[in-house]
């Protein structure tokens, strides 16, 4: 097996901050690493490093057989990243974008305009092509970003929250063409708040907060970490959902949560628990207006690790926001 | 050699792309080229028909000092640019391509040779047509734009320095008030410096503003007759002065500027 990317204690600090705590990655040769954790986990520090844009306090990291800190220059030529902030300059039209990084890539006229031709097609961005960024929508622009990041073909892509911000289609969009990519054997890091995004697209899943690692695995092993699944109950109204939370959390193999009139608890023995739960709310005279049962998810993994969900509720972003409340349907 | 030829065309990436937005912004476009239009108008008009300057038109006296005022505030696009792509993370994505670390902060400055060169001509224009005229032909009124061009160019250093260091447009902003304002006006830009009060006046006449100002005025031939000689160094040799600047300003600020941008972190 050959490691495409590999770290070693990566610890930053900003001043009383610390941004990373020590992190080891290990990424094997065309798989993808998903990078999980809440906002101000660290997952932009890590993707930072790991791209040479800034250097480690402590710890080392190797990418394509590269050492990012004595060879910054090998490594830029081996990658490409798309940043949290899609790096797309408004005033210039999709296809002057990618063929100034083609240039910046040192390619000739020709080939760098074909370059960029090409990947606007790929990129459903043809009929674009030639319009100024800023009338693009946020899916567009970041299908854009992603492509300058493949301008050079690289070997290794930094993904840091690629679909943060956008609508559900856009976001299916770009997994399809991150999906793509793997396909033909390019190693990613991507970054992400969105378990289901981890659970989509990534082989591996690091867990991170507060700049440590709190899990890593399949996501078939950290769902496995949290056992049976989850009953999620509607009430009348929110005082009916207490005294629900109260009577589940006799049964629970966790913490109840309750969410308006929502009542959510994580139990550990499938179908059987629910019947016994729905016995014991019957019991208490408390009426359901919704039940379900839901299969462990990563928001469950991340819930029971660290004890607070993976979405963000503070200091998000406005761009996050969007998503969020998709998310919040789904 | 083979570095040096590939960090010129990486610069000149950059620089294309900034050129490409004076067609495509509208600040921009009103910065560079509307606003030193109505600068020439209204300083021709409202100051250069009532303030009598001894032997010559005010109104010419005035043009040089319109164009050198223009394009110390020029400096300001280089910050703002610089700012700008730094809040937008375009920078981060410049830093990790493999490309020169110095091509972005000198693309910037050299398209803002460009933004200038735009501004002067069309000021020159429009001078002309309000009744500046060269009088001492144009092979010195040549070097004449090309002193303003070399300032300018020294003090986008500057500018691109402390955009690095607070990348923030509003802060290039109130910077470029509170520093370029005073700079351009309390020199002899408007008024002949030994008219002001005497510690404006000294302040005026070591201005390196003052100087190119007079230096040009020179080489346009746009010096009244009669006018006493300036009692002071720096203005007599008003073009050396202003390319000792210039060159002081530049050997400074641009290492500084560069090494800062290979070492600043990634926006937050
Ligand atoms: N340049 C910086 N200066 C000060 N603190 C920073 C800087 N960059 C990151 N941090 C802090 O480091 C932590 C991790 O940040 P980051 O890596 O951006 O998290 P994420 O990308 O997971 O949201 C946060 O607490 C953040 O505030
Ligand atoms: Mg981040």
């Amino acid at each position: 097996m050959t490691l495409t990317i590999e770290a070693r204690g990566l610890t930053k600090r900003y001043g009383d901050v610390v941004a990373l705590n020590g992190i080891d990655l290990a990424v094997e040769e065309g798989t993808v690493l998903g990078l999980l954790g809440p906002n101000g986990a660290g997952k932009t520090t890590v993707v930072s490093i790991l791209t040479t844009l800034i250097e480690p306090d402590e710890g080392t990291a190797t990418v394509a057989g590269v050492d990012v800190l004595t060879s910054p220059g090998d490594v830029r030529r081996r990658i490409g990243l798309s940043g949290q902030y899609a790096a797309v300059d408004e005033h210039l039209t999709g296809f002057e974008n990618l063929d100034m990084i083609g240039r910046l890539y040192r390619m000739g006229r020709r080939r760098s305009r074909d370059r960029a031709r090409d990947l606007l097609d790929r990129f459903s961005l043809a009929d674009a092509a030639d319009r100024p960024v800023r009338t693009y929508s946020g899916g567009m622009r970041r299908r854009l970003d992603l492509a300058g990041a493949l301008v050079a073909e690289p070997q290794v892509l930094f993904l840091d929250e690629p679909t943060t911000g956008l609508d559900p289609r856009s976001r299916v969009g770009l997994w399809s063409a991150i999906e793509e990519l793997v396909a033909r054997g390019t190693t990613v890091l991507l970054t992400t708040q969105y378990m289901e995004e981890a659970d989509h697209l990534a082989d591996d899943i690091v867990v991170i907060d507060h700049g440590g690692q709190i899990a890593r695995g399949t996501a078939d092993d950290l769902k496995a970490t949290v056992g049976g699944g989850r009953i999620e109950v509607t009430v009348p109204s929110e005082a009916l959902a207490v005294d629900a939370a109260r009577v589940l959390d006799t049964l629970s193999a966790g913490d109840v949560h309750i969410e308006g009139r929502s009542v959510t608890a994580p139990i550990s023995g499938g179908a059987d628990a629910l019947g016994e739960a729905l016995v014991a709310l019957k019991e208490a005279e408390i009426d359901l207006q919704d039940v379900g049962f839901r299969r462990p998810t990563l928001d469950d993994v991340f819930l029971s690790l660290t004890g607070h969900t993976s979405d963000p509720t503070n200091d998000t972003t406005i761009e996050d926001r969007p998503a969020r409340m998709v998310e919040g349907v789904r | 050699m083979e570095e040096v030829l590939y960090a010129v065309g990486d610069g000149i990436a950059v620089a294309k792309r900034n050129v490409i937005k004076i067609r495509r912004v509208p600040g921009i476009l009103v910065s560079v080229l509307i606003s030193p239009i109505l600068m020439v108008l209204l300083f021709a008009y409202v100051f250069g028909s009532s303030i009598d300057i001894p032997g010559g038109t005010y109104r010419e006296f005035l043009i040089s000092g319109i164009f050198a005022m223009t394009v110390t505030f020029g400096a300001t696009f280089t910050g703002a640019g610089l700012a700008d792509d730094m809040q937008k993370g375009i920078i981060d994505r410049f830093r990790s391509l493999p490309m020169s670390r110095s091509a972005v902060v000198f693309g910037r400055t050299a398209s803002d040779v460009v933004y200038n060169v735009a501004s002067l001509a069309i000021m020159a224009a429009t001078g002309l047509a309000v009744g500046w005229r060269i009088h001492d032909g144009i092979g010195p009124a040549l070097a004449g734009f090309g002193l303003l061009l070399v300032f300018s160019y020294a003090l986008s250093w500057v500018m691109a320095y402390v955009a690095l260091l607070v990348p923030s447009v509003e802060v290039i902003g109130n910077v470029s008030f509170m520093v370029i304002f005073p700079l351009t006006f309390i020199a002899n830009t408007f008024v002949p410096a030994a008219n002001l009060p005497t510690p404006l006046r000294i302040f005026a006449e070591w201005n390196p503003v003052s100087a190119v100002t007079q230096a040009v005025r020179e080489l346009f031939g746009n010096i009244p007759p009669g006018t006493p000689e300036p009692g002071v160094w720096p203005l007599q040799n008003a073009a050396i002065y202003t390319l000792a600047w210039a060159a002081i300003i530049i050997a400074v600020f641009a290492p500084l500027a560069v090494r800062r941008y290979t070492r600043v972190g990634v926006r937050k």
